[in-house]
């Protein structure tokens, strides 16, 4: 048979009409939809009792309380504590992540030592007589005072137990990670002369002028300030937010005014020249006795002082002096300071207009106004047992110049690490200590630090985790992780007015080989011998965190925190006004010059990323907009008018430089920020770790450089000048 | 589809999201992800393709610096009732994957059932429902981290938020238990209200006049998203600014909401 064109087309469309009315077709489609099901892939999660444990966050300073959700042994869940005087029941995205923290791929499972450039195993043992040894050394050839240890907090019992360490050892050079708290003790130190912080009562306040402070943006203790937030709105209190960029702040704030990045201390200064010229302060505050108020007020008055705070900030007059009788004339007014998420201090300038601005409205330990705190010191220990060597190690003044001279009022100056790490000289840091901090990646010139670091002949981290300042340790000691150590947690004061602690316990046993850092120390001093084993009595951490806590050891042990609301609150003495004499506000333009670098870059802080020593777990990078993070390019947000003018496109590529480095980044156009700022988000650009976080964007430390504030020394970098060119 | 359910009174879950308190913080949808074993890839950027149960959507006001307004909106499954529990989605599933539940209120999704087709994700407005392009995969150790209450999803199938119904299995497992044939309002309350720092979700029934959820949609800042379309959403927006209840659905220009009549109440 021939088959032409006509019956080829007629057979085919036969067979196809036959076919379609066969169930074969939808039985083979049916049957697809099976064979292709892999269930078996997809894990059974086992079941098992459901219980509850508590316990606090470790992840941040804020010390949240924790209830974790168990089935039998394993971790499910991170829900937030209710009742608990910070978070009472909600819980962050980080927080929430912490989960992923414990069981994800970034930990560091057993004691490592670096030899010929790489990680090797070695035993807890081998380890600590190591680094014992070498301490020995240090001591024996009277260098002692060169061990440093740089810790994220000097609050908590650990780090407090390593600054002993230290100590006993015969070195005074340990530093903390400094932040927005540093800024307010110096501030308490410098006009009150006394210890104590500051707290601020927002949610009782009906006015809240907020220089900058991302109340919601995970401002200190991020969900006390989201809460007190709420409250705000419930209560109709106001909101003004001061700030070059709409943040989220700002953006549910009644009224955002923008301003000229670090023109934030003019603007104060501005204010107080309405309030101190109409005489709006309550009139019991000062009087003519009040020392050198008198001359504070002669100085402020003149017009041009109004003038020059309109200029500088880029708010017109008649906006300033609104501003300045709407502040002094509310009931309860309250200004806030401490940019973003307060990471980082801020000049006396700044801090000190701004806490006289809060001063002068009599709103000091008052309700709704600023607490000055005391710095709750629960720890009680006897004196260390010093020998020779410890005397003449504490007998040296520090390294970094803090607590003497001009800097007599500063604890730390971080800024300065870098140097004494690279230096050859008297000076320098031969052994350092890392716990809870990232300064590889957190500190500002990052890149220096980075090459710095490497020029230290010993350098030890306690880190749960592969960092890429413990990628370059030459021992790892890795502490238990969150959900699996023991651990106090002190609260920061901010928004909170009483004395507060938590418990971070074990809620499930060490996944890995590792080891507590309280009690690593303890060991380490038992192995150095001599006076230090006797400055290190205690048995093991847990029973030296007994012995600190004391009477409030069985509430931390039962409800996982201790509260004692109102009890450490400071009078306020009288206030000098001496110190706001000759204040300084030139510091805080940002660096670089202006015709090589015509836009300011500033950091934007969100919730959704961990900007300090812990990177973001998965979950949190996954909520991360693409507005911030596409593929692993950072997005860069500027003015749609700053766009044009450099020729620069929505979702396009371009290089933005700063004097310290440049990095390719995508644009987004938002019309919520001024013209000439570039935005960039803090907290990515991390190396190491998983694929979930590495080499996603860039890390904004590595694009600015520290800034040395001229009266405290604390590292005030916030923004810096920096241009952006097409890619 | 109407079920009569054994002596109880019919229940609406609904929500109530207080857009003046949210601050797009984001605890919301980590807590949903945690709690209902949603997985997560090595770059989940491209949101069309990120399982994300709840999401919070930041919409603007459009208006140039320094006018710009912002917002947040979370956006979890309507659980719309259409007409008599007529969802778009449930409408469409050929594969009766997804159902209205008369008693609750609540649109579920069945994996099993579900082959893959997506029609429902094209009938859904609001954009709610997800698909997995790619098998799950917990690296490490974090299988462990697994919720035996919510089964592990695979490629191909589709998922969605159902209002943390194991939650509620778990609630009502309890009162029985106890010897109750009800529970109370706060032994049922999805994750993200638990979570929310801000305590801008309200959870509850929406036909219970004792529930919190009850009072808040009558607020006159209440409004819910697209609700011209007919989909009688379970969730309610609050919001004082008109510019935001505005943008839950389309206008014509001139056009004022207050003055619009809306059906399916």
């Amino acid at each position: 048979m021939k088959i032409d064109r006509r019956s080829f087309l007629s057979l085919g469309i036969g067979a196809a009409a036959g076919t379609a009315l066969t169930p074969i077709p939808w039985k083979m489609m049916d049957d697809s939809a099976i064979w292709t099901q892999n269930w078996w892939l997809t894990p059974v999660p086992a079941g098992g009792e459901v219980t509850y444990k508590t316990t606090a966050c470790t992840l941040c300073p804020g010390g949240c309380g924790l209830r974790i959700r168990m089935v039998e042994n394993r971790a499910i869940k991170v829900e937030g504590l209710e009742k608990h005087p910070v978070n009472d029941g909600g819980i962050c995205p980080i927080g929430l992540s912490g989960i992923q923290l414990l069981y994800g791929g970034t930990r560091v499972k057993m004691p490592l030592k670096k030899v010929n450039g790489k990680f090797v195993k070695i035993s807890w043992k081998d380890a600590i007589s190591e680094i014992a040894l070498k301490l020995k050394v240090l001591r024996d050839k009277g260098d002692a005072y060169k061990l440093s240890c740089l810790t994220g907090s000097d609050k908590d019992v650990t780090s407090l137990l390593l600054k002993r360490f230290i100590n006993t050892i015969g070195s005074n050079n340990f530093f903390a990670n400094t932040t927005i708290s540093d800024s307010y003790e110096f501030v308490i130190k410098k006009v009150h002369n006394i210890e104590g912080s500051m707290s601020f009562d927002l949610e009782n306040s009906d006015f809240i002028l907020s220089f900058g402070s991302g109340i919601i943006d995970g401002f200190v203790s991020p969900l006390k300030m989201i809460r007190a937030h709420s409250r705000i709105k419930e209560q109709g209190g106001k909101i003004v937010q001061i700030e070059p960029r709409l943040s989220n702040t700002a953006a549910k704030a009644d009224k955002w005014i923008p301003v000229n990045p670090g023109s934030e201390g003019m603007l104060a200064l501005g204010l107080l020249h309405v309030i101190v010229k109409e005489k709006l302060y309550k009139s019991n505050i000062v009087s003519d006795n009040t020392s050198n108020f008198e001359k504070f007020r002669r100085l402020i008055i003149p017009n041009t002082t109004l003038n020059k705070a309109a200029e500088t900030t880029g708010i017109d007059s008649k906006t300033i002096e609104k501003l300045g009788r709407g502040f002094a004339n509310a009931r309860k007014p309250v200004a806030i300071f401490g940019r973003g998420k307060g990471d980082s201090p801020i000049g006396f300038g700044e801090a000190g207009l701004v806490y006289i601005l809060n001063y002068l409205t009599g709103n000091i330990n008052k309700k709704g106004g600023l607490f000055i705190t005391d710095n709750k010191k629960y720890i009680n220990w006897p004196e260390i047992v010093k020998d020779e060597i410890t005397n003449a190690g504490l007998d040296k003044s520090r390294m970094d110049g803090a607590g003497a001279g001009s800097f007599e009022d500063t604890k730390y100056i971080t800024s300065r690490l870098a140097d004494l790490m690279e230096s050859k000289d008297q000076k320098s840091i031969s052994a350092l200590f890392i716990y809870n901090e990232n300064p590889c990646y957190t500190l500002s010139d990052s890149k220096k630090i980075n090459k710095a670091i490497e020029a230290v002949p010993l350098v030890v981290s306690f880190s749960s985790y592969l960092d890429e300042t413990t990628a370059k340790a030459d021992y790892i000691l890795p502490n238990h992780t969150n959900l699996e150590r023991l651990q106090d947690v002190p609260s920061v004061p901010s928004g909170i007015t009483g004395g507060l602690v938590s418990l971070s316990k074990p809620v499930v046993k060490p996944m890995y080989d590792t080891k507590n850092t309280g009690d690593v120390i303890i060991s380490l001093a038992k192995a150095m011998g001599g006076n230090i084993a006797e400055s290190f009595a205690w048995s093991s951490f847990e029973t030296c965190l007994k012995s600190t806590f004391k009477d409030q050891w069985n509430a931390l042990d039962k409800d996982g925190f201790w509260f004692n609301p109102g009890k450490s609150t400071r009078q306020c003495p009288d206030l000098d006004f001496s110190k706001l004499l000759d204040i300084n506000l030139s510091s805080i333009q940002p660096q670089g010059s202006k015709s090589k670098f015509p836009l300011v870059l500033i950091p934007k802080e969100t919730m959704r990323i961990s900007s300090g020593y812990i990177a973001d777990p998965p979950f949190a990078v996954k909520v991360i907009p693409d507005t911030v993070l596409k593929n692993n390019d950072q997005v860069v947000e500027i003015n749609p008018e700053t766009a044009k003018k450099y020729g620069l496109h929505d979702t396009k590529y371009a290089i933005l430089t700063t004097p310290f480095g440049e990095v390719k980044v995508k644009i987004h156009t938002y019309n919520g920020i001024m013209e000439g700022v570039i935005a960039m988000s803090k907290g990515l650009g991390h190396i190491g770790y998983d694929k979930f976080i590495n080499g996603k964007g860039e890390n904004f430390n590595r694009l600015i450089g520290p800034v040395e504030d001229p009266d405290s020394g604390l590292d005030i970098a916030w923004g810096i000048r920096a241009k952006l060119t097409r890619a | 589809m109407k079920k009569e359910h054994n002596h109880m009174k019919n229940k609406k879950f609904g929500m109530c999201i207080d857009l003046d308190k949210c601050t797009g913080c984001g605890s919301c949808m980590v807590a949903c992800m945690s709690e209902n074993n949603v997985p997560f890839r090595e770059d989940e950027t491209d949101k069309r393709k990120s399982i994300t149960w709840i999401t919070v959507y930041k919409i603007t006001n459009n208006r140039p610096f320094p006018d710009t307004e912002v917002c947040y909106m979370p956006r979890p499954c309507m659980h719309c009732e259409g007409h008599d529990g007529h969802s778009p989605c449930v409408s469409v599933c050929p594969a009766t994957a997804t159902d209205y539940d008369m008693a609750t209120g609540i649109v579920s999704q069945i994996y099993t059932r579900c082959f893959g087709c997506r029609y429902c994700m094209g009938a859904c407005p609001y954009h709610a429902r997800y698909f997995n392009w790619w098998d799950p995969v917990w690296p490490a150790e974090m299988e462990k981290y697994l919720s035996p209450d919510v089964s592990p999803r695979m490629r191909g199938v589709v998922e969605k938020c159902n209002f943390c119904y194991s939650r509620y299995q778990r609630a009502l497992d309890k009162a029985y238990c106890e010897g109750r044939s009800d529970i109370e309002e706060d032994e049922y309350q999805t994750a993200c209200t638990q979570g929310c720092p801000a305590g801008a979700i309200t959870f509850g029934d929406l036909n219970n006049k004792s529930h919190a959820v009850y009072k808040l949609k009558k607020s006159p800042n209440a409004f819910r998203l697209l609700e011209r379309l007919g989909t009688n959403p379970k969730v309610y927006y609050l919001s004082s600014k008109e510019w935001v209840r505005k943008a839950g659905d389309n206008y014509i220009k001139g056009e004022n909401p207050k003055n619009i009549k809306k059906s399916h109440h």
